[in-house]
């Protein structure tokens, strides 16, 4: 098991009660509608939202278990995050963006560079190196925000709404690329998603929040 | 849309109609309009206040520049000669002015580090209460008046100075400007700009923790999630948002060292000669000459003193208007 998640999640009239767990290969779709704490799960999982009360571990170990007060801060978690808004450093070019996860990691600049290059090129973006974030489509956005996040290997993918910020062409194009990626991703993935649509063409399993 | 007519929604089988068009002006009421004309005003008086200064001080000091020419600015020799021949004064501002930059730019160097790192601290690491007590102190410290700085400095600092001078030049006299001969420490540049330093942290703290609080949260959750740490994060996003920012709140700190008077005055010693030697006991800047030579100086020192006023207003205004600029690009980045 990968990653396992029991417990609560939100406040008031968000506050939702979830048991599941993702295994190795596999992938998880969370649906539901807008509000519905979709989002939420990610950012709990990845440790920006700290768990109402439960338990979430990974790999048997407890990331966030506030009942027995275990905490493990964000960047020691080994999972890495697709956000819905993507959140690349516009400062930043697209080689630094993908090897700042890297760069954090400890890892050498050469080496950081050497492996971002591969994964660029995994995902089709090799010659946009030098490129800004705010020199690209939404489309190649979405793909340096996918590379950054594979690139440090995590156990567990976390990908919100991965395929609703871009436009029809580049949906098409990145729904091929994605089942591709995921298929030779050995963690866990989850996937959050209101189109079932996109459950379909990559999970295996789903969870509705409706 | 918005002219009157009815609009057949055959679909449904019902008719509805488009409620007329709502006339709006943007004429502004009685109260807005005497509110604008206050404001206004007061801009206005700003400026016409610093243009009536700037105007003064041009029509008291232009019989100088009439006389003396640039050289008024380069030359270093304060001489007034026979008091009753004008044409025997020989007057120039230009170790004064070095003097005013050397010390600035001591000031600047030893206060945007501090500056950077207590910015950060307030915003990112402390919690909250810690943060009022903090911003309370900093505000504290940024209204102490000069002089009070200036005997502090001249009590408690001097003394310390005058032992870190000896080991600097002990260890690093090989460098030029730590190189002193004579070995006269004391009230030297460097005694003046690390006071000067200490004054201008608030100013610099200040520009940086409102720029580094308009920094993307979101963007630091990004770096967080993979694998920054939080010094990392920072280093990724907050520095390099906030760095037009700071070059803003250096400017502005600059200012204020430039033309500060008193804990100037109080720490430095009044040479008459470019003194690049920061552990030297010799310097000044344009403000302290003003302050020393005004109480006793005959009509012509006077308009050069007034002259020297000009160039130091000049001067001081360009730095703050670049710094208005830089900080005004900056808001627009974020």
């Amino acid at each position: 098991m990968s990653i396992s998640l029991q417990g609560t999640i939100g406040r008031g009239e968000f506050e939702r009660a979830l048991n599941f767990s993702v295994a190795d290969g596999e992938v998880l779709a969370i649906t539901g509608l807008n509000g519905s704490g979709k989002s939420t799960i990610i950012h709990t999982i990845a440790g920006l939202v700290p768990l109402r009360n439960g338990q979430l571990q990974s790999d048997n170990i407890t990331w966030d278990a506030p009942d027995s007060k275990q905490w493990v801060a964000p960047e020691d978690r080994t999972c890495a995050v697709v956000f819905q808004d993507l959140r690349l450093f516009p400062h930043m070019n697209v080689i630094s963006n993908v090897a700042y996860g890297l760069r954090a990691h400890g890892v050498s600049k050469d080496e950081a560079r050497s492996r971002s290059t591969a994964l660029l090129a995994r995902v089709g973006l090799l010659s946009f190196e030098t490129r800004l974030p705010n020199e690209l489509s939404g489309g190649e956005r979405q793909r340096v925000a996918l590379a950054r996040a594979l690139v440090i290997e995590p156990r567990v993918l976390l990908l919100d709404e991965p395929l609703s910020a871009v436009d029809v062409t580049s949906r098409a194009a990145l729904r091929e690329l994605l089942p591709e990626v995921l298929g030779s991703f050995v963690g866990a993935t989850i996937l959050v998603t209101h189109d079932l649509g996109d459950v379909e063409a990559l999970a295996n399993h789903s969870l509705s929040l409706n | 849309m918005g002219l009157p007519f009815t609009v057949s929604c055959e679909h449904y089988g019902v008719q509805t109609t488009v409620p007329e068009k709502r006339s709006i002006d943007n004429n502004l009421t009685r109260v807005d309009k005497v509110f604008h004309n206050l404001v206004t005003l007061g801009a206005f008086f700003s400026m016409v206040v610093l243009a009536a200064i700037g105007g003064f001080l041009l029509y008291r000091g232009f019989e100088i520049f009439k006389d003396f020419g640039f050289s008024f600015i380069t030359s270093s020799k304060w001489d007034i000669g026979n008091p009753e021949d004008t044409s025997t004064a020989i007057l120039g501002i230009g170790a004064m002015l070095f003097g005013s930059v050397i010390t600035a730019i001591i000031a600047v160097v030893i206060s945007v580090p501090f500056a950077v790192a207590t910015a950060l601290l307030i915003e990112f690491y402390v919690p909250g209460w810690i943060k009022t007590i903090l911003v309370s102190i900093l505000d504290l410290v940024a209204a102490l008046p000069s002089v009070v700085f200036g005997i502090w400095g001249y009590a408690v600092l001097l003394p310390l100075v005058e032992d870190w001078s000896v080991t600097i030049e002990h260890y690093l006299g090989w460098i030029p400007i730590f190189n002193v001969p004579s070995e006269i420490f004391g009230r030297s540049p460097l005694l003046a700009g690390l006071l000067l330093g200490l004054m201008i942290v608030p100013i610099i703290t200040s520009v940086a923790r409102e720029v580094y609080s308009q920094a993307p949260r979101e963007l630091i959750d990004a770096a967080s999630a993979l694998g920054g740490t939080r010094w990392g994060a920072l280093r990724a996003v907050v520095l390099p948002f906030g760095r037009s920012g700071l070059v803003g709140g250096t400017m502005l700190g600059l200012g204020r060292a430039l033309g500060e008077t008193v804990a100037v005055y109080l720490t430095l010693n009044l040479v008459f000669e470019i003194n690049f030697k920061i552990l030297a006991s010799a310097g000044g800047n344009v403000a302290s000459l003003i302050a020393t030579k005004f109480g006793e100086a005959t009509a012509y020192e006077l308009k050069a003193l007034m002259a020297a006023g000009l160039v130091l207003f000049l001067v001081t205004l360009l730095v703050n208007f670049g710094a208005t600029m830089i900080v005004n690009k900056s808001r627009k980045i974020v």
